[in-house]
């Protein structure tokens, strides 16, 4: 089974994204380029990694959000093709309107760089399923624009609706709610803050995000 | 044909870089300052054009590009006498 992880100009956590997925999956993933205009036939699984695409130049996420691959990622998600936003990954989902809501500058003006504990706030999810919803897990987070911001309409909804998967235990960017992954509406989009692929192997400190791979690339 | 696209937080929508401005210029003596919000300008140097086919096109561009309007409001400006 094919996996895929986009590059950027400026991703740099894209090696660690395809080392969790040959992990879980035995087999590398494709790293598709953002120019390139469709995600191949045979990818069941997408990652859009971390990093500083495109220098986060006008608003992080912006211009990536905008490149020819994140128009195919689109229509195939609509079509329900499973998608993994990671920090700038998320950032670019919520600009391409993938996702609700966006990504603000963190409120204490920080750049936030620490391990993080999550509360499990829908363990229902196809990325969250592996999880005992019980236990908080503790994962990375690096950022400087990981505020969530949505109107209180929209928040309303995807409170509603189950659609918030993951909470900080404590906020580290003035996030609404203390939101800090959320899922659209259909449950094949997940968009995070935290890292789980850096937290894939003993060496890593801790390895609460394996069981996310896991649980995704189990029910495809 | 000059546009001037000032993009800015949305009125109730936290301004961190704003507050964190007001702070400072409150440290340097200018207790006045009550509150500040920023935000940026893009100034787009255009093909000269119908006035409204081109206020039109830029309010497109700043749909899908220049403003995240999740977040952000935009206000468009026309200059068509600079070069």
């Amino acid at each position: 089974m094919s996996t895929a992880v986009i590059v950027f100009p400026a991703s740099n956590c894209d090696r660690d994204a395809a080392v969790a997925l040959e992990k879980v999956t035995g087999k590398p993933p494709r790293m598709v380029w953002h120019k390139d205009t469709s995600i191949p036939d045979d990818v069941r699984f997408v990652v859009v990694p971390g990093g500083f695409s495109y220098g986060d130049y006008l608003r992080s996420g912006a211009i990536a959000a905008n490149s020819p691959v994140i128009r195919d990622l689109k229509d195939k998600s609509e079509a329900g093709l499973p998608v993994l936003g990671i920090c700038n990954g998320f950032q670019i989902l919520t600009e391409a309107g993938m996702l609700p809501g966006a990504l603000m500058r963190n409120a204490n003006q920080k750049f936030v760089c620490r391990i993080s504990r999550l509360r499990l706030a829908n363990a229902k999810t196809r990325f969250t399923s592996q999880y005992d919803a019980k236990h908080e897990i503790d994962v990375p987070v690096a950022h400087h624009d990981g505020n969530y911001f949505a109107d209180d309409e929209t928040l309303r909804r995807i409170e509603g609706g189950g659609q918030v998967v993951f909470r900080y235990s404590e906020n580290p960017n003035g996030s609404r709610n203390d939101i800090a992954g959320i899922v659209n509406a259909s449950g094949n989009v997940l968009g995070m803050m935290p890292h789980p692929e850096r937290a894939v192997d003993t060496v890593h400190g801790g390895t609460d995000g394996i069981t996310l791979f896991k649980s995704i690339v189990g029910s495809l | 044909m000059i546009a001037r696209v000032y993009v800015g937080l949305k009125p109730g929508v936290l301004d961190p870089q704003g507050r964190t401005i007001a702070a400072s210029l409150n440290d340097l003596g200018f207790d006045e300052v009550q509150d500040v919000t920023q935000g940026k300008i893009i100034e787009l140097k255009l093909a000269s054009g119908e006035r409204d086919t081109v206020e039109a096109r830029v309010k497109e561009m700043c749909e899908r590009l220049l403003a995240n309007t999740v977040i952000e409001s935009y206000r468009i400006e026309l200059d068509e006498e600079e070069e």
